[in-house]
Formats: structure tokens, sequence, C-alpha cells
């Protein structure tokens, strides 16, 4: 019999009941839960008479419409204050696990809080309703995002229905060079494999390079996994994982713990396991990247030129082109490096954890945010994050370097909170999503790593982080 | 949920690739805590000239008369043409609201987005895989052709074109017979829960720090 893959593997150790068709309950070990997705599903379980099958494998947390400043001032927006007051009231009738309440100290982004306090485990199963939950596929977990009929689903059976995926593996060899990082890799994945590439597949990360990363650096690559089409990104729990979760609050105990980490150690492809679909990438060819586009997949190294519609031969490929520069305000054949921005963000549940915050402190220190950069802000992922990089002092280099230093949030990862683009300003943005009006509407957004939006705000434009 | 067998209804093209579900719902409607009421935001920045709102009225908003929705041949449409990948993007189950709300039931398409797709299912709506080469005559046909209508049949799995051709599509059986009848999904998992709970005393047991 062929060996297994590390997918296979997950799959296979939740799957309660199966149809003749191939149709599966799996069941669930976590559900994160934040104001946006749940409400209708709380209310559709109410409604229904219903009640959680286990509220204690809940973690919840508001964090898409928190205001990132003046928290004095509480949430300003009444529509906002409303959900997140419903996911209050929610929250107090059903239970959890975890809740951290609006301004709590620990209080952040759900899939930032998940990892760090030790809720996300190898081996099981995560889901949100929320695209990004792939991100907690770095600790080997099968972590996918679902819709709101599903969050109702997981809350009324603690199973989803759910067919299996396609597996792909991509393999990112070798080392990579100084300055490039984890959000490099990953935009140069979906560059190669494109946004659909990975739809239907569960994408398992592996090879050096991604052996190499920090689990800061692997929760990077999972969440982009989302941005390649791919509901799921997983990466094969090793030392680095066990080491960053002993200690943490909902990590195994210690009764619990060697047991856990032998079992965590088997999570592994199989040396005979096939993939439906391999990838692979060499670390040294990957250098920084931006996106010049309104699609993930328009990208480009930082030496790149801005492309050229009529050097383009598939028509649906050339209007796509075309729309974005004209969206965009770009011109074919700009240099990457010439691209001015107005706003610098740094954040998100790609790029807002402590890793990130010092790889960006590190270019900012002694250095100031160009005088035509309107507004360049730092949004720590959690009120962890947030005391960890006081406690290092990287609030004071971003605060004398011109940055704001903001509270925790999703904050202009998707603007729903106060802070957004406006129209045609243009951002160098650490977050996941280059959408025609992600960050506001008319808004103009380049992602970047954290390190390269710090060049980019001390310049006024992009730069070669590596040359600084 | 609303069963879905057979539609008669009306076309219309949405010529783009990619589309992602922050187009189809921008993220300030997503404030909404109820399920419904999304039609009038559905493709929001594309479909109005100023600046969309939770709440705000519609009917008076200055139309952006170039896109495709605004065209008055194409009012009372049921039937979604798009081009693939559609629905990439958030996972925001508020995006096949707004579809539904609007009044489609079915979208054809060459592929989606995983996620949108699944969340389709959920609404008692239908999105069919059709080839790139039939999406494309199904586009030409539509729009050199007014009042072009498709009927769509669930139960034979086909779809018919004015011209009287015919192609089929594939379903999930599952899926399927969910949708013609209109089944509610939780009720039926409900059913198996006694072995939810015998594969939660194993799982519970092989790895109990899960329970803590």
């Amino acid at each position: 019999m062929a060996g297994k893959t590390l997918y296979d593997k997950l799959w296979d150790s939740h799957v309660v009941h199966e149809d003749a068709d191939g149709t599966c309950l799996i069941y669930i070990d976590r559900h994160l839960v934040h104001e946006v997705t749940s409400p209708q599903a709380f209310e559709g379980l109410r409604l229904a008479g219903r009640k959680p099958w286990r509220a204690d494998t809940i973690v919840a947390n508001p964090d898409h419409n928190t205001p990132t400043k003046d928290w004095a001032k509480g949430i300003e927006d009444p529509i906002s204050r409303l959900q997140v007051e419903t996911l209050d009231s929610n929250i107090k009738e059903t239970g959890a696990l975890v809740y951290f309440p609006f301004k709590h100290a620990n209080q952040g982004i759900i899939h930032v809080i998940g990892p760090e306090n030790g809720t996300t485990l190898p081996g099981m199963t995560v889901v949100c309703g929320d695209s990004h939950t792939s991100t907690h596929g770095a600790f080997g977990a099968l972590a996918h995002g679902i819709g709101t009929s599903e969050v109702e689903h997981v809350l009324a059976t603690q199973t989803l229905i759910a067919k299996k995926s396609k597996r792909m593996l991509v393999r990112v060899d070798g080392e990579l060079g100084v300055g490039v990082t984890a959000k490099d890799v990953a935009l140069a994945v979906i560059g190669k494999i494109g946004t659909a590439g990975g739809n239907g597949f569960a994408i398992e990360f592996g090879g050096d390079v991604i052996r190499a990363l920090s689990m800061e650096g692997r929760m990077t690559i999972c969440n982009m996994a989302i941005e390649a089409g791919a509901r799921a990104g997983i990466i094969a729990p090793d030392a680095k994982t066990a080491e960053y979760l002993k200690g943490r609050q909902y990590a195994p105990k210690p009764a619990d713990w060697d047991k856990a980490v032998a079992y965590w150690n088997t999570l592994a492809s199989d040396a005979d396991a096939t993939f439906d679909s391999v990838v692979v990438l060499n670390g040294a060819d990957i250098a920084p990247q931006v996106t010049w586009g309104t699609s993930p997949e328009q990208v480009l190294p930082i030496n790149g030129l801005v492309p050229d519609p009529a050097q383009e031969k598939d028509a649906t490929k050339r209007t796509s082109i075309e729309n974005a520069l004209k969206y965009m305000g770009l011109t074919a054949n700009t240099p990457i490096e010439q691209i001015k921005l107005d706003k610098i963000f740094i954040g998100s549940c790609t790029n807002s954890r402590i890793e990130d915050l010092r790889a960006a402190a590190v270019v900012a220190k002694g250095k100031k945010v160009a005088s035509s950069i309107a507004l360049a802000m730092v949004v720590p992922g959690s009120g962890q994050v947030k005391r960890m990089a006081e406690a290092e002092g990287l609030d004071k280099i971003f605060i004398e370097a011109g940055f704001e230093w903001r509270e925790p949030g999703c904050s202009m990862c998707l603007a729903m909170n106060a802070d957004r683009l406006s129209p045609g300003e243009r951002c160098a943005s650490t977050s996941n999503r280059n959408f025609e009006g992600r960050q506001g509407q008319g808004g103009r957004t380049h992602l970047v790593s954290p390190a390269m939006a710090v060049a980019a705000a001390v310049a006024g434009h992009f730069v070669d982080v590596r040359s600084l | 949920m609303k069963a879905f067998t057979q539609l008669k209804g009306l076309a219309c093209p949405i010529d783009r690739a990619n589309i992602d579900t922050d187009a189809i719902i921008p993220k300030q409607f997503l404030k909404s805590i109820k399920r419904s009421g999304f039609g009038p935001y559905l493709f929001d920045e594309w479909r109005y000239k100023d600046h969309g709102e939770p709440g705000m009225d519609c009917t008076n908003r200055p139309l952006n008369k170039d896109f495709v929705l605004n065209q008055p041949r194409y009012k009372g449409a049921q039937i979604m043409l798009a081009r693939e990948n559609f629905g990439c993007g958030s996972s925001r189950e508020h995006a096949p609201w707004a579809i539904e709300d609007y009044g489609f039931r079915v979208i054809i398409a060459p592929s989606y987005a995983d996620i949108f797709f699944n969340n389709c299912y959920k609404n008692g709506m239908l999105p069919i895989v059709a080839s790139h080469a039939m999406v494309d005559k199904l586009f030409k046909e539509c729009e050199a052709t007014e009042g072009y209508t498709l009927n769509v049949d669930l139960p034979s799995q086909a779809v018919t074109l004015p011209s009287g051709e015919t192609f089929t599509f594939d379903i999930h059986p599952t899926s399927k017979h969910n949708l013609l009848n209109g089944l509610d999904e939780i009720g039926l998992t409900l059913l198996h829960a006694e072995e939810i709970k015998a594969f939660e005393g194993k799982h519970k047991a092989a790895q109990p720090w899960l329970f803590a």
C-alpha cells in the first residue's frame, strides 16, 4: 500500500462517517469565531432550538471591526459596535474555551491569538468563518475557512460535511537570500501557480526553506495558501513546533506532553506517499516580491517592470492586466522601484507577529519615514505581541521613525474599521489581498513583506531592502 | 434551505476572470448581523458611482451605466454567466447571500473558488461548472441576443440553450439530493449523533489533551 501524505493522515483521523459517494462527516477539534461571520450562525442555532455540541472547542474574539486607537472612546460606528456586542452576547449564552472581548489585554486577530495561546495544535482540525484559517496549518493541523452556514453546522454538530481535496506538494529547496522572507516565498508561489492554482487542493509546504522557517514564517506561508486557491496549507510539525507550543496556556499539560509530541512526530508525509501535483521552487531564485495589480498573482520581483498588456497573448489575461493597470493608476513598463507610496500598513494575520515586527524594526531603526508618506502605521497582531514588542523597545523604534503604533486588530487589511485608504491612495501593505477596494474604495494596494514595507516608507517609493 | 429543481430564466454575463468576494459584496456590508437584504449592494463598487454604506436606500443612488447589471435588458436575470475562479478570496457567505437576494439562483462558470462553491449549495443556489468553450459560447450568444434565456434542469443535470442545444453538468450526488429536496443539513447530520459521540470517545482516549 502506498504511503500517506500528511493531509491523508489528518483527514483519515477525523472521519466520523463516510457516504457511499465519498462525502464525509469530519470531526472538528477547534472552532475559531469572530464577530463578522458568526451572528447569523448563532441566530440560526437559536431559531432551531439547538445547543452548541462542544462549547469548549470555541476560541472567540472580535477583530475585524475593532478600532486600533482611542480605545477609551469605544467603537464609534454603531453598526460595528452592534456586531461586536452581538458576539459578546452570543458567547455569553453558549460559552467558550477562550473569549477575549474588545479591550481585553490578550485580544487580537483570531489567527494570531489561536496559536499564541496554544489552542492550535498539531493533528487538529481547525475551522473558522474566515478564509485565512489556513494559517493554522503551520502547526500540522488541517485548518481551513468555512462559510457561515458551516459555522452553524459546526456549532450544532461538531462536524463538517466535506469531500476530500486533492494533494499538492509545494517544495521550496535550498536557502533564502538575505532580506528574503516567508512573505516573499508565499507571493512567489502564488505568482508561479496563480490564484486558482490551488483550487481543489490542500497544499503541503515542504523543503529545506520551509523547514528553516520559524513558526511565525510558517504561519505567513500557510496564511497565503488561500490566495493560491487552496483552502488549506499544511506544514509537518517538528521540534520547532513543539518548542513553540511548550508551556503555552492551552498546550498539552506536562502529564500529556510526551505522549502528544510522540503523536505529533508521526504527522509527516510518508516517504512513499504520492501527491496529485508537485511544484518546486528554488529559494535562491526568490527576490523580495511586490504585487503591482489587483490579484495576488500579479506579482513581480522588486527589480521588475510593470507588465505591458500588449505583450500578453492570452485575451483574458490581457484584459486582466489592462483592468489592473487602470485601477492601480500604473503605466506599463514602469520600474517597480519608481512606484511612489502614500500610506504604509504593517499588520494583518499574515504579518503582525513578533518576528514580523522585529524584521520591520531592524530596517526602521534610526531612519525616518519619508515626508511624502501621509500615514505609516504598525498594528500588532494581538495584545501579547504588542506587549512583547514594547518590552523589546520596538514601539520606540517605530515611533521615532515616524510610524504610528496602534492597538491590535485586523485594521487596514480589509478596512472594516476606521483604518482605510481614500480613493486613489497607494499603500505598501503587509496584508494578503490587493483586490479592488480591499483597503478602502478606490484604494491601491501593493503587497510586500514587513521589511520591504519599512524600506518603502523610508524611501517614499519601493526599494530593494537588500540594498540598504 | 430553498429547494431547487428547475429554472427557466434570463441570463446575465459578468465578463471578468477571478472575481473576488470583496467585489461581490464589499466589507462595509458585512457589518450586518442578518442573512438577508444584501441584494441591493451586490457588486456595489461596480454598480454605483457613489460610496455605498449599509442600510442605504439604493433607489436614487447614481448608477454606473456601463456595468452590465444596470442595463435594462438584464433586469430580472436569474442566471449569472461568469468566468474562471469566480468567488475567490474571502470566505464571506454574504457573497452568495447577496447574489441570491438579488434574484440569481444559478451561476455558470468554468471554475469557482472552493469555499464560495460550497457556500452556494448551502443557500439553495446551483453553481454549474461548464467547459471554457461552452462558457464562451454562452457569453457570445447572451451578449448578442436580448432576452437570452436558459433552461436549467437539476434532475437531468442539463442546461438547454435557446437554440435547443443542451449540455450536461456534473454535481456531487449528495449535493444534488440535498438541493432537490431543500434539506436541512444540520438535521441530517444530527441523525449521526451516536456516531459522532462514539468517534468523540475514541478521539478523547487517543488525544486527551484535545479535551482538556
